[in-house]
């Protein structure tokens, strides 16, 4: 099982595709999401979004903040700008 | 050269500079387009995003906030119309305009006071030849918006949206924008961004329950973090809409124009080319008759 994961910003989609584990910066601490998670939203502040695809390589994305979505093994980060909304 | 003939090679070097222009102003369109298209359809995996989070959490959580509530103590509403900062695009602002002004009247007439907002300095000189106030403009860029300008839009509106009535509060915001259909299809829509429409309790068959989401830290905040982006997201895609929109139009306002001013350069080679002919005929009966004349006094 594998989760479907977008990152888009205003200007773009930033990654998109299939990976194994979600990590993202919560306001209230990080978060790890493995396939299966139970459906949950949640704002994101500035930090490093890691995606870990099927072959195991470890992106990381630095995001300004923005916000998390996770249902059905979709995860949807909606990624602010660096500059934009602070943290 | 007679008098006449000279007016009209005038008449046809002057068309065909203005020929060029359009020809080049039609190119530049035409290339711009292409970029446009592509930005548009680089945000709207965002815009779907962000809509997308925001009805699931407005269905789910019964939480009052003021993205999904009706405010009924200002009747203010706000109208944004985005318009291009250059003419020569036919009537590609003409026609926002006309969607503006009816929505206006719509709007007065269910008894609601409008503040108008416009992007686009052809859109600012309209209300200002009327002398409308305005409560927020904006210029620079109609054709390749640039994500600050939307940003610095939203938050004009969202202040608006989100002051207390007596400090100018709106109840409701509304968008003029037009939507870019294809090179040929641009058509100009109204839509209400706050508050959001939610629709409830009408999920079609096949169509999937949206999950309990768990929410961090609460509805409240994750709504409240949602809003700005929404807005600005909302009006970004709009602005970038109605780019793509502008260059069609001003491509096609272009195109007809060089066409015509081909047709009036023929038009007067063939005027200059009889007037040349009536001048030469008259030289030739003028040579005749007065060979004709000595003729008979000799």
């Amino acid at each position: 099982m594998a989760l479907t994961v977008d990152i888009v910003g205003p200007d773009g989609v930033r990654w998109s595709g299939q990976a194994t584990f979600v990590t993202a910066p919560t306001v209230e601490g990080s978060i790890g999401l493995y396939p299966a998670h139970e459906p949950i939203m949640s704002v994101l502040k500035a930090g490093n979004v890691t995606v870990d695809d099927l072959e195991g390589k470890r992106s990381v994305l630095p995001i300004g903040g923005g916000f998390l979505s996770f249902d059905e093994d979709t995860v949807t980060v909606i990624a602010d700008s660096q500059d934009e909304h602070g943290a | 050269m007679g008098a006449k003939q000279r007016v009209y090679r005038q008449r046809i070097r002057s068309t065909q500079s203005l020929k060029k222009i359009f020809r080049a102003m039609e190119l530049i369109a035409a290339s711009r387009i292409g970029k446009a298209r592509e930005r548009v359809g680089a945000a709207s995996p965002y815009a779907k995003a962000i809509t997308g989070a925001i009805e699931a959490v407005a269905m789910h959580a019964n939480v009052e906030h003021p993205l999904t509530i009706e405010r009924t103590d200002t009747k203010r509403v706000a109208l944004l119309v985005v318009t291009a900062d250059r003419g020569m695009a036919g009537a590609y602002t003409a026609n926002a305009l006309r969607s503006s002004e009816r929505l206006r009247e719509q709007l007065m007439e269910q008894g609601k006071e409008v503040v108008q907002y416009v992007a686009g300095r052809r859109g600012i000189s309209y209300f200002h030849f009327r002398n409308r106030p305005l409560a927020g403009r904006w210029t620079g860029g109609s054709d390749s918006p640039s994500l600050e300008t939307a940003q610095e839009i939203a938050r004009a509106l969202l202040a608006a949206f989100l002051a207390p009535a007596d400090q100018g509060g709106v109840a409701e915001l509304h968008i003029v924008y037009t939507r870019y259909h294809s090179m040929v299809d641009q058509e100009s829509r109204v839509i209400r961004a706050l508050p959001l429409e939610v629709v409830e309790g009408e999920l079609g068959v096949g169509e999937r329950v949206p999950p309990l989401y768990d929410f961090e830290p609460s509805p409240e905040e994750v709504l409240d973090a949602l809003l700005p982006r929404y807005i600005e997201a909302r009006v970004y895609s709009h602005l970038l809409q109605s780019a793509a929109s502008e260059l069609a139009a001003r491509q096609r306002a272009m195109n007809t124009a060089t066409t015509n001013a081909e047709d009036m350069i023929r038009n007067y080679i063939r005027l200059a080319n009889a007037a040349r002919q009536t001048e030469i005929t008259q030289e030739i009966s003028e040579i005749v008759s007065g060979a004709d004349a000595l003729a008979a006094s000799s």
